[in-house]
C-alpha cells in the first residue's frame, strides 16, 4: 500500500511490465486509472485479453478509468471550439505555453477518489509512459511536480499505488529525460529495470531485469536489495530465469 | 484463417467495435492479415523490406525512414511506397515542401507487371539461385537448411517489383485518387486554426490530413461512406528547414517540441483510420540527438539508411557489392507482447540493374595471401557496426575477437 514503483527500460521495450501490472491490479479488484499515452486502447485490450482480463468490461463496471492520449490529443487539436462540459482536456498543456500538468493531475485525482458507491480495493495509478510528456512540451520540472502531486494524492492520502514507465538510455543525449529518470529513481520504493543484453541480440533471452527494492529508504542502514534475472517474452506470458540458465542452454 | 484474420485485423483501429455485429469486412485490395498478430498489412513497395519488417507495414502505423546523406535512396523508398499504392488502387496523400507532389507522382517507377519483363527478372533471380545450389553444399552442409533471405518472394499479389529506369505511365498514376500538400502553396491560403503551439507548417499539414480522413470516411465515422481502400500518406523530408523547423540547422533550436508533437498527433490520426504513413527525416542533419531519440520512441517502425557515397566505404572491398547499409532501429509491438524481430541484423541494400533490394550483408572472403592490417581494421569497424541494430539489441561495448 502506498508504494511507488518505477519501471525503467534501457535499449529494449519494457511495456510487457505495464501489461502485467494492468492485468494484475484489475484481477486483484483495485480501481485503476491508466494514463495510456503511447498506444491505443485496442492494443492494450487485446494484450490484456491474452492475459485473461477484459478492459472493456472493466471500463463498463467502473473499475478502470482509461485515458487514451492519442485520442485526447485529437480532440484537443481538432475538437470544437466550445468547451465540452466545462472540463478542460487532461492534455491541456500541449496547447498552452505555460506547461503545467495540473489538468492531468485533476483528471487523475477525480478518477481515483472513491465515489462511495463502489468499494474497490486500493486505487492504482498506471502511467505508460512518462517520457512522452517531455516530448509533448512539458518541462522536466512540471513532470516531476505532477508525479509529486500524484504521490501525495494517491500514495499518502488514498493509500494507493503508483506504477510509472520511463525510458532511459545509457549514453542518451536527452538530458531532460535523464533528469526525470534519475529523480524518480531516488524516490521510488521499487525499481524494475529492464535492459537489453550487453552482448547483443539473442533469440532466447530477450533481456535482463534488475529488481531493486529500496530498503535504504526505510532508514534501517540496510543496502538496497538487488536481484537480477533474465527473461524471455512469449505470446501469453513472460518466463524469468536465473542468468545464464535459459531454456535454450539447459 | 484469412477471414478470421481480416476480422481481427481491425485491432489497431476503432473498427473493431463498430464491426462487432459479426459482419465480415470485405478484403481490401493490396492488404493481407499478418500471420503473427492478425493485423492488416500493406506492402511497403519493396518486398525485401516487407520481409525485414515482418510481412509489411501495418495499417494504422507510421514508417519513419532516416534519410541517407544525399537523400537518394530514401527518396527511392518513398516513391516505392507511393507506387505500390497506385498499383494496389489505394488513395494517396503526398506532402512535400521541396518537390511539388505533382512532379513526385510523375516520377514514380514503373511496375514490372509485364510477363516478359517478369520472366527476365525471374530468370535473373533463378540464375543466381541455381549457381548456389549447383552442388548441394558439400562442405557447409550444415547451412543447407537455413532459410535464405527472401530477396525474391514468389507470391505476386502482395508486393510488386519496380523498374527504376522507367517511369510509371500517366494512365496508371492518374487512375487512383490522390491529394497533395505542397507547403509553399498552402502557406498563402488557409485561415487561422488551432496549432497547439506547433510550427504552423506542421499544424496545417495535420489539419489537411485530418480533413481528408474525415471527409473521405477513412475513420469509419460516417456509416454511409464505407471506405474500401487504404489511404497511403507520404511526407517528404519532415523536419528539414523547408518546413520552417530549425532543428536541422541549429544546435539549440527554438522549438524542439514541434516535430514530436506532430508525430504524436499524426499517430493518433493513423491509429483511428485505415491509413499508413511513410515519413522521411533528414536525421543526419539534426544536431540535437535527443530529438531523434524522442522521434524514434514516438514512431512505430524506424529504418535508417546509410549510403556509401562519399565515404571511405565506397572503395572498401568489403562492401563492393552493396551501395549502403540498412539499420532497423525499431519494429513495433502491435496487439501483442512480442514483436516480429527479424533474426538478421546486418542488412545492406543495393541498386542493381533496375532492382533495389535489401539483403543480408555478406562480407566477402579474405582471399589475400597475407592478412593485411588495413582490412583487419575495417573488419573490426564493420563488426562494431554489425552489432548495432534493432531496438531489442544492445550495442556491444567490447569487440569480441574470435
Amino acid at each position: 500500500q502506498g508504494k511507488f514503483t518505477l519501471l525503467r527500460d534501457t535499449r529494449t521495450d519494457g511495456s510487457f511490465l505495464v501489461h502485467h501490472f494492468l492485468s494484475f491490479y484489475l484481477r486483484a479488484g483495485c480501481k485503476v486509472c491508466f494514463v495510456a499515452l503511447l498506444q491505443s486502447f485496442s492494443h492494450y485490450n487485446i494484450v490484456a485479453q491474452k492475459l485473461g482480463v477484459s478492459l472493456t468490461a472493466a471500463k463498463e463496471r467502473g473499475q478502470l478509468v482509461f485515458l487514451e492520449g492519442l485520442k485526447s490529443c485529437l480532440d484537443l487539436l481538432f475538437g470544437e471550439e466550445e468547451e465540452q462540459s466545462g472540463q478542460p482536456s487532461p492534455l491541456q498543456f500541449m496547447s498552452e505555453s505555460a506547461s503545467s500538468l495540473k489538468a492531468l493531475f485533476d483528471f487523475v485525482r477525480t478518477s481515483l477518489t472513491p465515489t462511495g458507491s463502489n468499494s474497490w480495493k486500493g486505487p492504482v495509478l498506471l502511467v505508460d509512459d512518462l517520457s512522452v510528456l517531455l516530448s509533448l512540451g512539458a518541462t522536466p520540472v512540471a513532470v516531476l511536480d505532477f508525479i509529486h502531486y500524484c504521490r501525495v494524492a494517491v500514495c499518502s492520502q488514498l493509500k494507493g499505488n503508483i506504477v510509472v514507465l520511463v525510458h532511459s538510455n545509457e549514453d542518451s543525449e536527452d538530458e531532460e529525460n535523464e533528469l526525470v529518470v534519475n529523480s524518480l529513481c531516488h524516490h521510488s520504493d521499487l525499481i524494475l529495470w529492464v535492459e537489453g543484453l550487453a552482448t547483443g541480440f539473442c533469440k532466447d533471452v530477450h533481456g535482463q531485469i534488475k529488481i531493486i527494492r529500496r530498503v535504504s529508504l526505510e532508514l534501517t542502514a540496510e543496502q538496497d536489495h538487488v536481484q537480477i534475472y533474465q527473461y524471455k517474452i512469449q505470446d501469453k506470458n513472460v518466463t524469468f530465469f536465473a542468468r545464464g540458465l535459459s531454456a535454450a542452454v539447459l | 484463417a484469412a477471414a478470421g484474420g481480416a476480422a481481427r485485423g481491425r485491432g489497431v483501429t476503432s473498427f473493431q467495435r463498430k464491426a462487432a455485429a459479426g459482419s465480415r469486412l470485405a478484403a481490401v485490395a493490396g492488404t493481407r492479415p499478418s500471420v503473427r498478430h492478425g493485423q492488416l498489412l500493406i506492402s511497403s513497395g519493396l518486398p525485401s523490406l516487407d520481409c525485414v519488417l515482418g510481412g509489411g507495414v501495418a495499417v494504422g502505423t507510421l514508417l519513419l525512414i532516416e534519410e541517407d546523406k544525399y537523400g537518394l535512396y530514401s527518396n527511392l523508398l518513398f516513391k516505392y511506397f507511393l507506387a505500390e499504392g497506385v498499383v494496389c488502387g489505394h488513395d494517396l496523400f503526398v506532402a512535400s515542401a521541396k518537390d511539388h507532389p505533382d512532379n513526385i507522382l510523375k516520377q514514380l517507377p514503373a511496375p514490372l507487371l509485364d510477363d516478359t519483363q517478369r520472366n527476365e527478372l525471374g530468370g535473373e533471380a533463378t540464375a543466381v539461385k541455381s549457381e548456389d545450389f549447383q552442388d548441394s553444399m558439400k562442405i557447409a552442409w550444415r547451412y543447407q537448411n537455413l532459410p535464405k533471405m527472401e530477396a525474391s518472394p514468389t507470391s505476386t499479389k502482395f508486393g510488386h517489383y519496380y523498374d527504376v529506369s522507367k517511369t510509371m505511365s500517366p494512365e496508371l498514376s492518374q487512375s487512383i485518387k490522390w491529394r497533395s500538400f505542397y507547403l509553399p502553396e498552402e502557406l498563402s491560403s488557409q485561415p487561422k486554426m488551432k496549432t497547439c503551439n506547433m510550427n504552423s507548417a506542421y499544424s496545417r499539414l495535420l489539419h489537411s490530413i485530418q480533413r481528408i480522413i474525415y471527409q473521405e470516411g477513412f475513420d469509419g465515422s460516417d456509416p454511409q461512406k464505407k471506405q474500401k481502400t487504404i489511404l497511403r500518406i507520404g511526407i517528404q523530408s519532415l523536419g528539414s528547414m523547408l518546413w520552417g523547423d530549425d532543428i536541422c540547422s541549429n544546435d539549440t533550436p527554438e522549438d524542439i517540441h514541434s516535430l514530436t508533437k506532430f508525430l504524436y498527433v499524426l499517430r493518433g490520426l493513423l491509429r483511428k483510420s485505415l491509413s499508413a504513413c511513410i515519413i522521411t527525416v533528414p536525421a543526419h542533419l539534426i544536431q540535437n540527438k535527443a530529438i531523434m531519440e524522442r522521434v524514434t520512441n514516438l514512431s512505430d517502425t524506424v529504418v535508417g539508411l546509410e549510403s556509401f557515397i562519399g565515404s571511405e566505404r565506397e572503395t572498401n572491398p568489403l562492401y563492393k557489392d552493396y551501395h549502403g547499409l540498412v539499420h532497423v532501429h525499431q519494429v513495433p509491438r502491435l496487439n501483442s507482447l512480442i514483436c516480429d524481430v527479424s533474426d538478421t541484423k546486418d542488412l545492406a541494400f543495393r541498386l542493381k540493374r533496375k532492382l533495389f533490394t535489401i539483403e543480408r550483408l555478406h562480407l566477402p572472403p579474405d582471399l589475400s595471401d597475407t592478412v593485411s592490417r588495413a582490412s583487419k581494421q575495417d573488419l573490426a569497424e564493420s563488426a562494431k557496426l554489425l552489432s548495432s541494430g534493432c531496438g531489442a539489441m544492445a550495442i556491444g561495448k567490447k569487440h569480441l575477437d574470435f
